[in-house]
């Protein structure tokens, strides 16, 4: 099993590194697009934000890399982020493998003081897709975030903050992609990464 | 929903953790990395590892202990201790901390503050602050771990390391903090609600009840304890439970 995880100016990559290590695999951390596509898996992690990496990966070329890719792919927080149509962050047209999607900044409803970013364990409902076998309904998650993509029909998991329900995780096709980071969700993020290194894809 | 996290806070000197431990599995060892698993296992929601080394060695020490930590560990965690500049951050951002707490080094230079948060994200930036109440029940902020009182009133300065970029207040009460008489509720209730960044209150636990209260009365978003876990007075997965009956979201 190759795992690619897809090295950009995007940070704490570290992380996921470690987590895929916790699963026995030996991930290859890369920016060559030859080893990207030649994976069994690949990885789309980071932290950061929307305008600088897409600025990035289209300089680097890596957005067409990312687009061509037919394997598993998981986008992770602003990897899902990135994998949207528009990112309000910035204002920035990301690489719409989500098309139509649109990351949006949250906003406190009138009255309350809303904490940004939405940080810590949050649970996550709606659970559909072999991502999640072995999870339970309200099984809790680690986000740190600003921004989110509203739930929608691409939408394989779902997590309520400041009166929204947004999508934590999406799929289509070959791309997933979870707002949070499973690999700082304990067990129930170890049992994710684990469901998609050995996911059978479909 | 999201949940109050509870997070355990463990001193380390020279590779070791240092105060007495005493789980009772756990009984001589003083592997931060055994602990790190141990209260991941147990539940808490993240953990905070403070370098206390004084020496140039046990500081290289410590960054072995974070990248041994980081490879064992699948929650959240923030190291602090002798972090003055930019590099320190990156190095233990390197090593696989996910964040950074800063205390004396942000108020000798507040500017630090903006400079972490563009370069690694205000998510990486813990500011913690220690305070007293003044006699004329103004909150003043003091620096070299109690030692050197400021000019910064506890509420003015959590505001500015909010607007700098920080991207959460550690509130330590120097009068609360290792009394086990509860939090200062009324105090952290005013700085929560006047930030919109999350609250960690620190210092001051003894009871259950206390970490409740954090909780509803002082609008804590977190809850920080060391010798109460350490010593198993508080262990946290009954303590979670309990707080859950009590109607407080907490991850079990």
């Amino acid at each position: 099993m190759k795992v690619a995880v897809i090295k950009y100016n995007a940070g704490n990559i570290c992380s996921v590194v470690n987590a895929l290590r916790r699963v026995g695999v030996e991930p290859c951390v890369t920016d060559e697009p030859a080893v990207i596509r030649a994976a069994d898996r690949v990885i789309f992690p980071g932290q950061g934000s929307a305008a600088p990496t897409m600025a990035y990966l289209r300089e680097s070329g890596l957005d067409a890399v990312i687009a061509s890719l037919t394997q598993p792919v998981l986008g992770i927080c602003i990897g899902q982020q990135l994998l949207c149509g528009h990112s309000d962050e910035g204002m920035v047209d990301c690489l719409g493998i989500f098309p139509g999607t649109v990351v949006q900044k949250f906003t406190a409803p009138a009255g309350v003081n809303l904490k940004v970013p939405h940080m810590g364990w949050n649970s996550v409902e709606q659970l559909s897709s072999p991502l999640f076998d072995g999870l339970n309904e309200g099984d809790f998650v680690y986000f740190v975030h600003s921004y989110y993509v509203p739930a929608s029909p691409l939408s394989i998991a779902t997590t309520e903050y400041g009166g929204v329900r947004f999508s934590s995780a999406m799929r289509r096709g070959n791309f997933y992609a979870t707002q949070f980071h499973p690999e700082k969700s304990g067990d129930v993020g170890e049992r994710i990464i684990r469901n998609f290194i050995y996911l059978c894809h479909d | 929903m999201l949940a109050k996290r509870i997070i355990p806070c463990l001193d380390v000197k020279d590779g070791r953790t240092v105060k007495g431990v005493n789980f009772v599995n756990l009984r001589d060892a003083g592997d931060p990395v055994d602990f790190a698993r141990l209260y991941s296992e147990q539940g808490a929601d993240e953990l905070v590892f403070l370098d206390i080394a004084a020496s140039h060695e046990g500081r290289k020490t410590f960054v072995d202990v974070v990248s041994r930590v980081a490879e064992a560990v699948s929650i959240p965690f923030t190291v602090g201790g002798g972090i003055h500049e930019l590099d320190d951050v990156s190095r233990m951002l390197d090593a696989g901390a996910d964040k950074v707490s800063l205390n004396s080094a942000i108020l000798r230079n507040p500017k630090l503050i903006d400079d972490i948060a563009a370069k690694f994200g205000s998510q990486v930036c813990v500011a913690a602050i220690d305070a007293r109440c003044e006699e004329d029940g103004t909150w003043a902020c003091y620096l070299n771990g109690g030692r050197i009182r400021t000019e910064y009133n506890l509420f003015d300065w959590a505001r500015e390391a909010q607007e700098r970029g920080a991207g959460e207040i550690l509130f330590t009460s120097m009068d609360h903090d290792g009394v086990k008489q509860g939090f200062p509720n009324e105090a952290l209730a005013r700085l929560s609600d006047n930030l919109t960044i999350p609250v960690i209150a620190s210092g001051g636990a003894g009871t259950r009840e206390h970490f409740a209260d954090a909780f509803r009365l002082g609008h804590a978003d977190a809850a920080l304890a060391a010798s109460v876990f350490h010593f198993g007075e508080i262990l946290i997965p009954e303590l979670k439970a309990w707080l859950r009956e009590q109607g407080i979201s907490v991850r079990l």
